[in-house]
């Protein structure tokens, strides 16, 4: 199965990533290469097997619902690329 | 002064405790030695006075009467360890700059140990590479040969290793990140069990995958930090919930009767005649130190490296999508709306290898090849670990070359991922049963570059691994072998 330059716009999209016209044959060629690679796991039988999501089999915990952080609005939004009283800003996105 | 500069953590704690030298005087030999060797690009940021004031601090912790083994050694964190003091940007463009408004656990256990921070180490962009040739901030060179990678993506923490500009240094590893530039420079690596290290803070890349260990000079150094480094966290949420335990304790167990796997997936076509004549020969020696080998057998390693560029892929794709902008990192000069601003942002601020797992990741995870692509590869993940459970009912330790070859030379690999994935052959799979793991040096190859043995234990086998290292150290002096002009 190959990718086609449909598929690479489509994912980019998805994934929030421009790619230029000139560059999109280049990666597709790359993902393709990839994902011919990928393919040879298609060849172990894996009926009746379950996925393994974490190496050690663990459960996600739960911790008890109360107040553990402090107030650290300022210092958590010092690296903010806009902002204003405390708000994030972005474009408008209601009109 | 150059054999204070060569001395390892644990002979730097003796020399602290006798009064022989000070934090402050450490500090300032090796930050002399850093502005020295800048040319390798190791360092991303080192703010001096930051570090004199942590080294002056352990030195009134120990006037004080405190006495702990590593109070005022140096070490150095990768760039992926969100930090206070110094930037923390993966080496990526996108967190240009970014100062964080906390200290990953992993940092700041060792900075409770009185541990003194050089500054931060150049890697490959979020962890991504094998050949730290992905960083937004250029190369790191090898000291072994400047023509060489260091390996990656713990390039930088390799690097310093290697030079002695720092005893230790903190590294992470996804599929391979800390053993393969361990083997490249001739260093020791070390991957503990998955969930052993606070994730906390480090910055996410594959989430079931990432692992943080060490670079040092010996498997001893490793223990002694792995001491303070470890234990469980609960801001972690995959963290195991795990006793502490002393990492030194089984350092001098003999290995007389250890049974050493070795699986014949690892001897295989594509291994380089040279890294096989050095891991033959370390084998060689473990047998005459008392070890018998056994043949073992992991048959589905070799689908390590599809499994791992699935799995990994998705897990960044997902964890990558917080840089939109918007709370923190690159934000485009200028955009339409808000979807353009974050594509306009992320594809500013991403570079090429970023980019490519990101699409893999996200392709993979969309509606109509989920089960094909992720499921499918969870399975097989499943399978691979299963062959390491078999393996070690067979044997104590498992024993394989780390990589194929020697350090390659820059731009080798760059225009065919899959070439450079493939570096990653004999990691992967440990990474994916989330087994401890390590690289000691064992030897050179090819053009007097260093090669590396892997040792792979049990889940949990840390201390025992590292046991069965040093006395392979103890009895060979490969790993004290220096670069030279370092």
């Amino acid at each position: 199965m190959a990718l086609t330059e449909d598929d690479v716009t489509r994912i980019a999209h998805l994934a929030r990533i421009e790619i230029s016209a000139a560059d999109r044959r280049a990666m597709l060629a790359q993902l393709n290469d990839i994902f011919a690679m990928i393919e040879k796991m298609q060849r172990i039988d894996t009926t009746g097997v379950a996925p393994m999501a974490h190496p050690l089999g663990g459960q996600q915990r739960l911790r008890e619902d109360r107040v553990t952080e402090t107030d650290a609005r300022e210092r958590n939004m010092r690296n903010a690329p806009l902002a204003e009283d405390g708000l994030f800003l972005v474009p408008r996105v209601v009109e | 002064m150059s054999e204070l500069a060569h001395a390892g953590v644990a002979e730097l704690g003796r020399l602290l405790r006798q009064r022989r030298v000070s934090a402050v005087e450490l500090a300032r030999l090796q930050l002399a030695r850093i502005e020295r060797h800048r040319d390798l690009n190791a360092f991303l940021d080192v703010r001096p006075e930051v570090t004199l004031a942590q080294a002056r601090a352990a030195d009134e912790r120990r006037a004080r009467g405190e006495d702990g083994a590593l109070l005022g050694v140096p070490i150095a964190h990768k760039d992926i360890f969100v930090t206070r003091d110094w930037a923390s940007t993966a080496s990526s463009r996108i967190l240009q700059g970014y100062m964080s408004p906390f200290d990953a656990t992993v940092v700041e256990n060792l900075a409770r140990a009185g541990m003194v921070c050089l500054g931060k180490l150049n890697c490959d962009e979020f962890a991504m590479g094998s050949s730290n040739e992905n960083s937004a901030y250029g190369n790191v060179l090898n000291p072994w040969d400047k023509a060489a990678v260091p390996g990656g993506s713990s390039g930088g923490s390799s690097a310093v290793v290697a030079a002695r500009l720092a005893p230790v240094a903190t590294a992470t590893d996804t599929g391979g990140s800390i053993r393969e530039p361990a083997a490249f420079t001739g260093i020791t690596g070390t991957k503990p069990t998955y969930g052993r290290p606070s994730r906390w803070g480090m910055i996410a890349f594959a989430s079931s995958l990432d692992t943080a260990g060490l670079m040092t000079q010996s498997a001893e150094d490793c223990a002694l930090v792995f001491n303070e480094m470890l234990g469980f966290d609960p801001k972690d949420s995959t963290s195991l919930d795990a006793p502490r335990e002393d990492f030194t304790r089984h350092l001098d167990d003999p290995v007389n009767g250890l049974r050493i796997g070795v699986p014949k997936e690892f001897f295989g076509e594509g291994l380089k005649p040279d890294v096989e004549r050095a891991v033959r020969s370390a084998l060689a020696e473990y047998e005459k130190l008392g070890a018998r080998l056994v043949d073992i057998s992991l048959p589905n390693a070799e689908l390590g490296i599809p499994v791992y560029y699935v799995v990994a892929p998705a897990e960044a794709s997902s964890n990558l999508a917080r840089f939109d902008g918007v709370r923190y990192g690159h934000r485009a000069a200028s955009y339409d709306d808000l979807i353009d601003m974050m594509k306009k942002s992320r594809s500013e601020g991403f570079g090429p290898e970023p980019k490519r797992r990101i699409l893999i990741g996200t392709y993979v995870l969309s509606h109509g090849y989920y089960d094909a692509y992720f499921i499918k590869a969870m399975q097989v993940r499943r399978l691979i670990a299963e062959d390491f459970r078999r393996a070690f009912g067979q044997c104590d330790v498992i024993a394989s070359p780390v990589t194929t070859s020697v350090a390659f030379g820059f731009g080798e690999k760059t225009t065919d991922p899959v070439a450079m994935y493939l570096a990653d052959l004999y990691t992967v799979p440990g990474s994916l049963a989330g087994v401890p793991s390590m690289s000691i040096p064992c030897g050179f190859g090819e053009r007097g570059r260093p090669v590396g043995l892997q040792l792979m234990a049990d889940h949990m086998q840390e201390a025992r691994m590292l046991g069965v290292a040093h006395r392979y150290q103890r009895a060979t002096d490969w790993h004290c072998r220096l670069p030279e002009g370092f």
